[in-house]
């Protein structure tokens, strides 16, 4: 009920989102091949950064598991594309990132802070490392071939993914497992003595945040069509979607959509002939962005929204 | 027998003294500063292409290098904490707060340096020969540049542990890894002890590199690796212990080369392990507080 409310009090967004949904839905109709490939990509990386963000931003863990689960979905859609339908495969993918996001969040209970982050790094490289092994010393094959799949299907699943992904990032920020999340991050023995379940929300949605990495990882494993280790678990996927949520500003939800969206675009026009200054850029907006933006683009944009409500409120 | 385990003990010494030098200066950043450094392995890196630029283009020897990567890292990393972390530090919220975002802009400074160094050297893999005459003992044999490369690291860990240990610049530094905000009001300069700190951080990580240059490849992409290697064997030796760090090195190398005899191929498989049981049994590490 609430949210319907919510949705309904600004008719301005809601025109706005319908509308963008609705391109997005038909691009495939009048757009050339490049732009539906290059839009997989943006919806792609905000789809992981969106979901990143659900459990990151509220709890301040910064998690980076993503390329465990993202290569999970590469490897699930490389072992059992042949087997079972695409969208099985998908479905197959993303649940297999939740059961790896179990159990890590399991493990890490006890952890915080530094050890979190290094921990969760350590076990996406501990995977690679032993899958790396495993391929090149028992199955003799280090990559494999993924079941091609044509760019528009591709483009409408990536979508859908992104959709759901989007939906739950928002339902989350209003349910009651998002104030839940919200007070963790503010204090957790607090949050604890409050009466969360603190242990039970954060493995939760850790686990529904990797979800849709697993999933998008399955789909995405078959427009690359040959993959290894290296290729599924690069580190990189653990690094963007922070990069990209810091860079957008987690406050608010498009902060992570613009954030993503707008390193994408960069990555595009720069990575095939100038891949060093590209990093070189992405290194340098990132440094910037913590220094004088800790609260990212939509921080900046929040703050010019309002700009004396906001200044009044520092004063107090 | 004894000749293959002299080789694993060696070889296990060789790879865990330049263990030692690089976690040392990792846990100096992060045990005072608390900047948990992920670009450590860029400094490593920088200090290595230069020593092999020195000695590609001017003949230089690697080990007068030391003694000009060395200070020059120094220099850059007591600017970037000058410039860069003291301002952070200042506007941050906590020290929580400051630890999770320092660790972010240094992966901004990871990426930056990386791909400064790529455009400069270009990806290609390098190296050079230095000293590889065969030294024989007991009947291992070992090329000499490696039993130099050990000595160096032995020699350069020790000598930092006794300016730590007896120097006042040492006493203020420990001190502030103690208790910043008191050492602060007992007259420590507080800012110019943690921007030494990290120059000596990177001070270490340019002599590491130069070691590394001459018994290994070299690339620009070559940092991560030992990041991670300095990041296992700080919290293997206790988060912010400088002792722990030196002796967690030695461990790790030994470690690396018993696995390494068996499969080489087990070797980092072995050290993540290492590392995810110790974050969950004993996060705090063998001489953590």
């Amino acid at each position: 009920m609430n949210t319907v409310r919510v949705i309904f009090k600004r008719p301005f967004a809601l025109g706005l989102l319908s509308l963008i949904l609705v391109l997005l839905a038909t691009l495939p109709l009048y757009a050339t091949d490049y732009t539906v490939i290059l839009l997989t990509a943006i919806l792609m990386y905000i789809a992981i950064t969106v979901s990143w963000t659900i459990f990151s931003g509220p709890t301040r863990y910064i998690s980076l598991a993503s390329a465990a689960f993202f290569g999970v979905g590469i490897y699930t859609s490389a072992i059992l594309g042949k087997a079972f339908p695409l969208l099985a495969v998908i479905g197959i993918g993303g649940f297999i990132s939740v059961i790896l996001a179990l159990f890590i969040g399991l493990l890490t209970l006890r952890l915080r802070g530094m050890y979190f982050i290094i921990f969760t790094f350590g076990i996406s490289e501990l995977i690679k490392n032993s899958l790396l092994w495993w391929e090149t010393n028992r199955t003799g094959t280090v990559g494999r071939w993924v079941v091609a799949v044509d760019h528009t299907t591709v483009y409408y699943i990536m979508l859908a993914i992104f959709g759901v992904a989007l939906l739950t990032a928002y339902l989350m920020r209003r349910s009651k497992l998002g104030l839940a999340l919200q007070s963790i991050g503010d204090n957790e023995e607090a949050a604890a003595h409050a009466g969360i379940n603190v242990t039970m929300v954060k493995v939760i949605t850790f686990a529904i945040s990797a979800f849709f990495m697993g999933a998008a990882g399955a789909i995405m494993a078959t427009r690359w069509a040959y993959i290894d280790p290296r290729i599924a678990f690069n580190p990189l996927f653990s690094f963007m979607p922070v990069l990209m949520a810091i860079f957008g500003g987690m406050g608010q939800l498009y902060g992570p959509i613009l954030g993503a969206a707008f390193f994408t675009y960069l990555e595009e026009i720069l990575i095939t002939r100038f891949a060093y200054y590209y990093m070189l850029i992405f290194g340098l907006v990132l440094a910037i962005t913590i220094l004088y933006l800790p609260n990212g683009l939509a921080g900046l944009i929040q703050k010019w929204r309002k700009g004396g409500v906001a200044k009044q409120r520092t004063d107090t | 027998m004894l000749v293959t385990a002299l080789d694993i003990v060696i070889g296990g010494l060789i790879m865990g003294g330049i263990y030692a030098l690089i976690a040392v200066g990792l846990s100096l950043q992060y045990g005072v500063g608390r900047v948990l450094n992920v670009s450590h392995g860029e400094f490593i890196m920088v200090g290595a292409f230069i020593t092999y630029s020195l000695y590609a283009l001017f003949g230089i020897s690697p080990l007068i290098s030391l003694v000009i990567c060395g200070p020059f890292l120094f220099i850059i990393g007591f600017a970037i904490h000058r410039t860069f972390f003291q301002y952070l530090r200042n506007t941050s919220e906590s020290l929580d707060a400051f630890e999770g975002s320092s660790l972010l802009a240094s992966f901004g400074l990871l990426f930056i340096i990386q791909n400064i160094a790529l455009l400069i050297w270009k990806a290609n893999v390098r190296g050079y020969i230095y000293l590889t005459t065969s030294v024989s003992i007991l009947g291992a044999v070992f090329p000499a540049n490696r039993l130099t490369a050990l000595l160096f690291a032995v020699v350069i860990s020790l000598a930092f542990y006794i300016f730590l240990r007896s120097t006042r610049l040492g006493k203020a530094i420990r001190a502030a890894a103690e208790e910043s905000s008191v050492a602060g009001l007992l007259g420590v300069n507080i800012h110019r002890v943690l921007a030494i700190c990290f120059g000596l951080g990177a001070l270490m990580a340019g002599f590491a590199g130069a070691l590394i240059s001459m018994i290994y490849e070299i690339q620009p992409t070559m940092g991560m690796q030992y990041t991670i290697i300095a990041l296992i064997v700080v919290v293997l030796g206790g988060l912010g212990s400088i002792t722990g760090s030196l002796i967690g090195g030695f461990i790790l190398g030994l470690i690396g080369s018993i696995v390494t005899y068996i499969d080489p191929g087990l070797s980092l498989i072995a050290y993540y392990v290492i590392f995810i049981l110790l974050l969950l049994v004993r996060p705090r590490g063998i001489l953590g507080r």
